[in-house]
């Protein structure tokens, strides 16, 4: 298979370990699979993406219009990575803006449901979900990366067997956070099969 | 063998252990860090790793285990290059007898370098060879045949990923077991191993005597390929990790020659010709410098080939910044024709404006502080502040503005000195690190005591290296063996120099802080403040701060610190509970006292 999926927001969301969950995922199918991560001098609250492509590749990037499927941790990242999803790609988009650290400086802030309305109009599928509900049980919103991930298993938009995902999840998250994140993968799951009512 | 998802950077550290290494050193630089944390990561003890107090330093550590038969690594970024340029131009010349690998990792963008300076160019520089992989499998391969190319030639090898190869990740297959290769110990030799004229011009004879006879070694090297039509009029000659970029956009074309150098110096010119034979057009695709265009176009003159060369010369190829698929559609479309089209985007017209995230100093650094006491000491007097390689680099932001020249490591104590030779009416400040202190900063102090400048070291130490991912240095008293060792301490340094008035202050005690900043700045000769304070990123963090009803919205503690913890919520001014960890700078700077930590 050829699969491309991007992750995007800012620095402290948990993006690595998601990309490095499905990685993991990807060898244990079988798969080929290479990643990179985009961080440049950006601290803490700086843009980050993670570009994950399965099967065979060249660019470590994930070249304009490729990707299949964007799991964005924030609504203005989202719409500015976009570019690099394919048209009829699928977009999975936390509903919370994170300000800019420099915001109440520069007076940049913004809010986050025009973002959430430009997705919508440009791309077919997009997912919200809303980071501080889905965690409420969880005790941190810190979990919301395997929430997300969680998602886009039930939406059927990795391409992986889902207990092959499953099982990553279980075996690469240290023993003493493997059953929260064990929970959030299930909230994350139960989440999409509520939205799209099955 | 097993299978391990790795960094490029991890790649090449275990391509090191695999090959035999028996000693590595390095300074921590982006985008290399990771090789020498990996490399110790995986070390059962048997290899000798460390971060040396800077890149000469490194290099020189190795240059002597290597003369003992050792293969030795040592790692840096590309201007680590520069600092290490003085060891590696002689030791080209002496040569080595266990292999010596250095690895300089260049920066096109650059991302987060000061220059967009190319390794390829100093290897030609110093007559050695250079290896550039375009993936991390090929770095792990990469380094392994350079340990041979080295031992094979007895010289020191270059091996040039830039920031994509370090950054990426691929499954690579590695040894169950590493044991490095036996040393069979120094062997006294002077005439070999002591660098002398007359030896020297030996040696240069023998070095371009070697040369192309390595270039026709390589000329028969894996990773220097021609793919695509053979017969075709038009080729497209590359390297590096624009070779990766180039496969994926021309995959589909039959039409074009796809020409790679994988081994830059000592350029394979028998390759090469053959692989331009009968090309009538060649475009030249690379990062940084326009290295293989004009090894093209040295070649196409040496051997009257009826060639056109394009490339960044012509002006088909941008100077600078990083090439991508994306950048180089249109480049490979307008030389061959036809078209190199990517995936269809979402319709982005009309997007909404985009929030800037510009790199910032952390909620509760110290360095804030500091900047903030000095900024607050010198408020209505002549002064300049000379900045330096680190995260302080970020105190040239507003609303701080403390940062008026940044040019290398360690350079702010020096360039001190010289404005104060040309204002002698100012008081100037040096800004540096902790590690940048013990890599660079130290002769500098000295060069000013010596010479009578006025100045003041403003002395950062969060006993780490911050920026570029936490490595231990002199000062923390940990090594990268594991050890725990003695402290070295800046003050008994500073003391031991000559430095007479020396004060350590906590940053976060402001109203101390700039008492301590008055004092140095009035008093002649060389002065120096000792800001000492962790870096925020290695302690558990305070309760964040509480803003009581006393605050009457004047704002001042947003617009002197600019610290991300503080934050305009509902028009007021509010405290973000998952940044701010209490350091309380900005209570001290409340005028109502509401603000409490």
């Amino acid at each position: 298979m050829n699969k491309d999926i991007l992750l995007c927001g800012v620095g402290g969301q948990g993006i690595v370990l998601v990309s490095k969950l499905l990685a993991a995922s990807a060898m244990a199918a079988g798969e080929t699979v290479h990643s990179a991560e985009t961080i440049g001098m950006a601290q803490r609250g700086g843009s980050v993406t993670s570009h994950i492509r399965i099967g065979e590749s060249y660019s470590p990037l994930i070249p304009s219009g490729c990707a299949s499927l964007m799991l964005a941790f924030e609504p203005a990242e989202a719409v500015r990575n976009l570019p690099l999803l394919h048209k009829d790609g699928t977009v999975i988009v936390s509903s919370a803006a994170v300000m800019p650290v420099t915001a109440s400086l520069t007076g940049g802030s913004y809010q986050a449901e025009p973002m959430l309305d430009f997705l919508r109009a440009r791309v077919k599928k997009v997912i919200t979900a809303d980071p501080e509900s889905l965690c409420a049980s969880l005790g941190s919103v810190k979990y919301f990366n395997v929430v997300m991930l969680g998602v886009a298993l039930a939406a059927g938009e990795i391409g992986l067997p889902k207990d092959i995902v499953r099982q990553s999840v279980e075996n690469r998250v240290p023993e003493k956070f493997r059953e929260v994140n064990k929970k959030a993968l299930m909230i994350g799951e139960e989440y999409y099969k509520n939205i799209a009512g099955k | 063998m097993k299978q391990e998802y790795l960094m490029g950077n991890g790649a090449i550290a275990l391509g090191a252990l695999s090959a035999g290494v028996g000693l590595i050193a390095g300074y921590p630089g982006t985008p290399s860090s990771e090789i020498i944390e990996t490399a110790a990561k995986w070390n059962d003890g048997s290899v000798h790793i460390e971060w040396s107090v800077n890149e000469k330093a490194a290099l020189e550590v190795a240059a002597a285990a290597s003369y003992s038969g050792m293969r030795t690594l040592v790692t840096m970024k590309q201007v680590g290059l520069n600092v290490a340029s003085d060891p590696l131009m002689s030791l080209a010349y002496v040569g080595v007898e266990g292999g010596l690998v250095v690895v300089s990792a260049d920066d096109p963008g650059p991302i987060s370098s000061q220059t967009e300076q190319d390794t390829r160019r100093f290897a030609e520089f110093a007559r050695i060879p250079v290896f550039d992989p375009a993936s991390p499998e090929e770095a792990f391969q990469m380094i392994q045949d350079a340990f041979e190319c080295s031992e094979k030639y007895h010289t020191p090898v270059l091996l040039r990923p830039t920031t994509r190869v370090c950054h990426g990740y691929a499954a690579i297959s590695i040894p169950e077991k590493f044991s490095p290769k036996p040393a069979v110990g120094f062997e006294k030799n002077t005439a070999r191993w002591v660098i002398f004229p007359r030896s020297s011009y030996l040696n240069h004879v023998r070095i371009e005597t070697r040369n192309p006879e390595l270039g026709r070694e390589f000329s028969v090297y894996q990773y220097n390929t021609i793919e695509g039509a053979m017969n075709a009029d038009k080729a497209i000659l590359t390297g590096g990790v624009s070779y990766a970029y180039l496969k994926e956009i021309v995959k589909n074309r039959q039409d074009i020659k796809l020409i790679r150098v994988g081994t830059p110096f000592p350029m394979p010119e028998d390759f090469l010709l053959k692989a331009l034979d009968g090309v009538k057009e060649l475009l030249c695709v690379e990062e940084l410098s326009p290295y293989l265009e004009e090894s093209a176009q040295k070649l196409a003159g040496l051997y009257h080939l009826n060639l056109t060369i394009r490339g960044k010369r012509t002006g088909d190829v941008p100077h600078a910044g990083e090439n991508s698929a994306d950048s180089l559609r249109n480049i490979v479309a307008a030389f061959a024709g036809g078209e190199c089209k990517g995936g269809e985007s979402p319709d982005m017209t009309d997007a909404p404006a985009l929030p800037v995230r510009p790199p910032v100093l952390c909620a509760g650094c110290p360095h804030r502080a500091s900047f903030y006491a000095v900024k607050v000491a010198m408020k209505g007097k002549k002064a300049n502040f000379c900045g330096d390689i680190g995260c302080y680099t970020l105190g040239n932001a507003m609303p701080l503005d403390m940062v008026d020249t940044c040019l290398c490591m360690g350079a702010g104590v020096t360039m001190a000195q010289g404005l104060h030779w040309a204002n002698p009416d100012s008081v100037n400040f040096a800004f540096i690190g902790d590690s940048t202190f013990f890599a660079s900063g130290m002769t500098g102090v000295v060069n000013a005591l010596y010479n009578n400048a006025k100045m003041v070291l403003v002395l950062l130490d969060n006993s780490t290296t911050a920026m570029t991912g936490h490595q231990p240095h002199p000062g923390t008293g940990k090594t990268m063996m594991g050890d725990i060792v003695a402290k070295i301490d800046p003050v008994k340094i500073l003391e031991g120099m000559g430095v007479g008035k020396i004060r350590v202050v906590n940053p976060l005690d402001l109203k101390a802080a700039v008492e301590a900043v008055q004092d140095c700045a009035a008093t002649d000769g060389v002065t120096a403040v000792i800001f000492r304070s962790p870096c925020i990123a290695g302690i558990k963090p305070g309760n964040p701060a509480v803003i009581s009803d006393r605050c009457v919205q004047c704002k001042k503690c947003i617009r002197e610190i600019g610290c991300p913890g503080l934050i305009i919520r509902d028009g007021k001014v509010a405290v973000d509970g998952s940044l701010c960890n209490g350091c309380g700078l900005c209570a001290q700077i409340c005028p109502t006292g509401a603000i409490m930590v």
